[in-house]
Parts: structure tokens; sequence; C-alpha cells
């Protein structure tokens, strides 16, 4: 999986979480960037990302990351250690 | 195929569910519902659980009143918000609709207590107590020795605590209390030896558990097994303890559909709309091979292999569910004769011919015998499970029968009780004398047709059967019976109005309402109670009257003119206590509409018809008691109150 491919499926998995075609994944994107983006929908995010990507996340890796970019570099270090 | 739970395998995978979401945006809502529904009806991850949710919560508004639905309060010492897309689309599975309001977090004991409370201004028809076993009983400190007796006298002290919660919910609600079973992440302190010392906390967890579950029962709560229902999956897979620390979601998003299915089974038992035959398939299905092909001596089942057993123990698995109450029946295309051999002489055969109450075995097709299997018992379609192991029927009956719940089979039988039972088709509220005699009943029942097909005229086909009609006022005894009687019966059931267990309790006292529950007994046995009539005292053109709220009859006892007898009973006890009129009232259902004509058939009058097309009927009682028809004794115990 290369990391564009990482990046079209973090868009089909914000999209379904918000309900929004208009997202895309994208390294700046943050959490205050889609006002929906609460703590709740991000677990939500986080847990879909652990089922697509075969990762497991720490709590304190949840509560660090800043954008998505940094989310995607995780994803990306998870799988090559796995 | 896995057989995770988690995963709802039982159901079929999902088609393309955005595609699916936006064909049904408009239409007829009836038909909306069905829809969602039938998508409920596949399997779906926790992203498709929420998307199906949403477009739910989109329609609720514009579903309409025929469709049952329930409102269900969740209390909750961790964090529960994100299960209630699951519940919904759990209880949506089985044609149910649920709105869901979820407490804030932490404050369960508050909102139980306090009566100017979200929750009491919600007025629950349900309410799910989801605590963790922390928040019941706090871990003792360790002493040695331990001692049994403390232990145990902290968990007497922890369930009367709560069965306080569980009464003041229901003094100041009308809800029926579901108390989830607590359940603890903590591994054990001391290993194996962990049950051998009393305050550990898995002993403590161990003696929770059944002193809730004992107390449940005395009280009428129900309950919601978590632990139970998770030691397939593995309490580990429920939640996450990076979730918990993070956000104290005791259980993770990922298994919120299977959670939330969870809720679904109790919330449809609890409303009466679990599934009430179970239909099998045979040749692969409930023994390996062709019974037509093989012959009796070739079929694999029993001892001698693996696949063989796990045949035997699926049959093992069907039957302990007949006797629970759950209705048996075959349909294969086979010969008839062959098969009903099979079942008498195969040494290794669980079931027998008896203990199927609906035997369609042919060469026609399957959803015209399911059909005839739902028309002989009485029941509606969408009371039948069908185990098939050959995918292609399964396809058809699908889609020509959507109403008949049709499992994934995992091609090896070894896995096809897990597939049955973790669809979770057959929960169960109360289990009565009822329950454990109806597959006799059944039987019975077909012995009673031979005779009226053998009977010349239906007059002397009832004189013959000798029936003996018992009424009187509820009963506390027959509390649990009649609230079973009220949730489940469709057919005839002139109002469909639905009460819990507590509500009926609570007619007993009730000087306003009259009660009168019938059992019906003939030459060939004891049908039990099987009629219900609830009546308040009303007035009509300023004249005391007496206005039938509820009418139900078992579809067991169908055909017998019972409601003859029932009326003749109503009707003089309404006069005698000065009434001068007795009001009836048909509200339609898509299920009931076998009694649309019965007031009429009976002598009411029609008073009015509503816009919903509901109907008023009168029947004026001047003429003196009404005499009781003549093919039937009436026993009559006293009116009540």
């Amino acid at each position: 999986m290369t990391q564009s491919d990482i990046y079209q499926a973090l868009t089909d998995i914000l999209r379904e979480v918000f309900d929004d075609d208009a997202l895309t994944a994208t390294p700046e994107l943050s959490a205050g960037d889609v006002p929906e983006w609460d703590s709740f929908n991000h677990i939500n995010i986080v847990v879909a990302s652990e089922q697509r990507f075969g990762v497991k996340f720490h709590a304190a890796e949840i509560e660090s990351l800043r954008n998505v970019g940094e989310f995607v570099g995780l994803i990306e270090r998870k799988r090559l250690a796995a | 195929m896995t057989t995770d739970p988690l995963s709802l395998h039982w159901l079929p995978r999902a088609e393309d569910l955005g595609a699916a979401l936006s064909a049904i945006r408009t239409g007829d809502p009836l038909a909306r519902f069905a829809a969602l529904a039938a998508l409920a009806n596949s399997r779906l991850d926790f992203l498709q659980t929420r998307r199906l949710d949403r477009a739910l919560c989109e329609a609720a508004d514009a579903i309409p009143a025929a469709v049952p639905r329930l409102r269900l309060a969740v209390l909750g010492s961790s964090s529960q918000e994100h299960l209630a897309p699951g519940i919904r689309v759990g209880a949506l599975r089985r044609g149910l609709m649920v709105d869901v309001e979820v407490a804030p977090y932490g404050q369960w004991r508050q909102q139980a207590i306090d009566p100017s409370s979200r929750l009491h201004a919600f007025e629950p028809d349900a309410v799910l107590l989801a605590l963790d076993q922390a928040s019941l009983l706090p871990d003792q400190p360790l002493t040695a020795p331990a001692s049994a007796p403390s232990a145990r006298a902290a968990v007497d002290a922890a369930v009367e605590d709560l069965a306080t919660v569980w009464r003041a919910i229901r003094e100041r609600t009308a809800a029926t209390v579901i108390q989830q079973l607590p359940w603890s992440d903590d591994p054990p302190t001391f290993g194996h030896g962990e049950l051998l010392v009393p305050g550990s906390t898995g002993a403590l967890a161990a003696r929770l558990r059944l002193g809730l579950a004992e107390a449940a029962a005395a009280e009428g709560v129900l309950l919601l097994d978590v632990p139970g229902a998770a030691s397939g999956p593995g309490l580990r897979q429920l939640g996450d303890p990076a979730l918990w620390h993070h956000a104290k979601q005791a259980v993770s998003p990922a298994a919120a559909p299977w959670f939330g299915d969870h809720v679904g089974r109790v919330l449809a038992a609890l409303r009466g709309l679990s599934r009430k035959v179970l239909v099998l398939d045979l040749d692969n299905t409930i023994w390996g091979g062709t019974i037509g092909d093989d012959g009796i001596d070739g079929i694999v089942l029993g001892q001698g292999s693996g696949a063989g057993e796990a045949f035997a123990a699926f049959q093992r698995y069907a039957r302990r569910l007949s006797e629970r109450g759950v209705l048996l029946a075959a349909c294969s295309k086979n010969d008839e004769s062959t098969v009903v051999e099979a079942l008498a002489r195969h040494p290794e055969m669980v079931l027998r011919r008896e203990d199927f109450a609906a035997f369609e075995v042919s060469w026609g097709d399957k959803p015209a015998a399911l059909q005839r299997i739902a028309r002989d018992l009485n029941l509606g379609i969408d009371s039948l499970v069908f185990v098939d192991d050959n995918p292609a029927e399964r396809a058809i009956v699908r889609r020509t029968l959507p109403a008949v719940a049709v499992p994934e089979l995992a091609e090896a039988p070894e896995l096809y009780v897990r597939c049955v039972a973790d669809a979770g088709y057959f929960d169960a509220v109360s289990f009565t004398a009822e329950d454990s005699a109806r597959n006799a009943q059944y039987a019975a029942n077909r012995e009673r047709r031979r005779l009226e097909i053998t009977a010349t005229d239906m007059d002397g086909f009832l004189r013959d059967l000798d029936m003996k009609l018992t009424v009187g006022p509820f009963r506390p005894v027959d509390v649990q019976r009649i609230a079973q009687l009220v949730n489940k019966t469709n057919q005839f059931n002139v109002t469909t109005r639905r009460y819990t267990e507590a509500e009926i309790r609570a007619m007993l006292q009730d000087p306003e309402i009259v009660t009168y529950a019938a059992r019906l007994s003939d030459r060939f046995g004891d049908n039990g109670l099987t009629s219900v009539v609830i009546a308040r005292r009303s007035a009509v053109d300023d004249q005391p009257a007496v206005e039938i709220d509820t009418w139900l009859m078992s579809c067991r006892v169908l055909g017998r003119r019972v409601e003859d007898a029932m009326l003749s009973v109503i009707a003089t006890d309404t006069a005698r206590s000065g009434a001068t009129k007795l009001i009836g009232r048909y509200r339609p259902t898509p299920r009931n509409g076998m009694v649309r004509e019965l007031f009429k058939g009976l002598g009411f009058s029609r008073r009015a018809i509503c816009e919903n097309g509901e109907t008023e009927w009168e029947m004026p009682l001047d003429g003196g008691p009404l005499p009781p028809p003549e093919h039937l004794s009436v026993i009559h115990q006293g009116a009540s109150s």
C-alpha cells in the first residue's frame, strides 16, 4: 500500500464519518478544519483506520495527532513494523 | 467464512449501501421503513451502521404508526452515546423503531431517582442500565484470610442498592427495566485460583452476576447478558483499553454493531417480535448427504465421524429450542415416505417426526412451502427462520419472502449451531408452562384437525371437542403469560395495544379496569391461558358504559367460537355492574384483518369510523344477560374488582 493509497482510503473514511463527499484527506487537514471533528468522531476515524489498515494505535498516539499528515506517517510506520 | 460474532456473520454481505440508501430517500413511508429494515439485515461494519442510522433518523418522523415503536433510555456508567446507532439498527433489523435517549455519562443514579430528570421527561418504555462492576461494587481491599460471608454481604448490599434504583424507575415511569450484567476487563489477581478467593474481583464478579440475575427475576427486570453473550467473541475484543482510558468507552465503536444487535434482541423480545418457528431443510442441513440418493444407511449422522457428530449436535440444539417453545418445521425437497422412514428408523436421529409441528416434504418450491407452514401453524410469515445449506434456496427465499429470516450458513456443519444461535432469533423475556407444552399442544392440534376433517359439520365438530372455558379476572400468577400474549398476539387482536408486565400488574389494582383471562381445555388436552380482555369503565352519552381496550386470543384456539363465550361473560358482567352499553374498538394493523368484522359478527352496531380506518362499535345491554353458546361449557370465576 503506497502513501497515496493510504490518503485515498483515509478520504473514504473521512467522507463516511462526516457524511460529506466534499472532504479529501490532505497532509495539512486537521480537526480544526471540520466543524464536526470532535473527540467522539476522532475515535471513529481512529477505529475505522485500525480496521482498514490492520494496525493498532495507543491511547497516547490517539491524543497526540495534530493533522492528517502525522496520522498517515504513523500508519506507515506501524505497517512497516507489522 | 468466519464466525466472529462481532462481524454479524449470519447476515449476508452488504450490497452498495450508499446506492441503496439514495434509492430510498423518498417514497411511501411504510415501504421506506421496510427497505431500511432490509438493509439492516445485511452485514454492516460500524461506519456503515452509522450511515444506515442517519438515514433511519432522517426518515423517523415519516414512519407510520403501524410500525412498532419503543422509547429506550440508556443510563450508563461509561460512554454510551456511540452505541445508540447500533442499538437503533439492531432493533430495525427486527422491524422495531427505537427512539434512544442517552443520559449524561456517569449520572445514572441521579437520573433514575430525580423525578424532574431528563429520563423521566422522556417517558421511556424501557430503561437500559449499562453499569460496570466498579460502579456497583467497588473493589474490596484484599485481606487474608478472605471470608466468604463478608464477600456475600457486600454483594447482597450492592444488589439491594441497585434494586432500589429499579424500583425508583418503575415507580416514576411505566418502563421495563433492562439490567446489563457487568463485566470486568481486569485480569485475575490469583490466576486460576481467582474463584478460590472470596473477595477477589473475579469471585465478586461471579457472585454479583448471579445475585443480580436472581434479584432481576424476582423484580420482573430483564437482563442484557453482555458477559454471557461476549464469551464467544471474547471480552477482550469488546473493549479496547486505549479507548477506555481515552474516552471511557467500555464497548469500542468497532463492537457497536454487535452490541446494538444484542440490545435489539432484548427490545424485540420485549415487544413480542422474536421469531417463533425454526424451519429446517433436511439434506446436508440436519444430516450429511442426500437421503434420496444415499439411503438411510448412507447419510452422515451421529457417532463415527466429526461431521456426523456435528449434524447430531445441530439436531440436539433444535430439539432444545423446541423444548423451550420454539416450533420446528421441516421444509425439504424429498419423497415424504423416505424422510419419515429415516426419522423413525435411523438410530442416531435426534429429531423425530413428532418433533415437527409442520412438515413440508415434497418437490414443490420452498417459498410456497414456507407460506403453507405459516398458515398451518396460524402464524405470520415473519415468525419463521429458514435454515438451508443451499445458497440458491436461501437467495430465492430472501428475494420472494423478505420477512422470513434466513441466516447465512457456514460450509462446515460444526458451525451451524453458531450461525443460528449468534443471530439471536429466539430471545425470550420469560419462560412459562405454556412455552414448554407448546409442541405437544401443536401435536394435539394436528389430531383436532383430523377430527375436523372427519366431522361432517362444524357444530358437530365443536361439540365433539368437549371444550371447557374457564374465565376469571387476571391473577398475579398469570401476569407473565398475559404480558406474553399482549405483546405477541398479532392476528386475533382488536387494538394491538401493547403493555409491559409492570403495566399489567398495575391493572390488577385499578378499580376502573375490568380484566378477563380465559383458559380453554378440550378432550385433547389443556390449551392453557389463551384469551385476554382488558376493559375500562367509562361513560357514553352520559350513561355508564364499559369499553373494551384490548381483546385478543392466541392463534392456537382460533376457529372454536371462544369469542362468543367470552362476549357472553363480558356482557353479562357488564350489565350486572349497571352499565348500559358495551363499546368495542377495532384498530387496523397489517396483521389483524381477521377481526375487522368481529364486533359486527357478534351483534354490535357501528358507532363511528375514524380517518385511520379505526372503527367503534356498541352493544346496548338492555336485554338482560347474554346466554352462553352451547358448544362449550363456561366456568365463570366471578367478575373482577
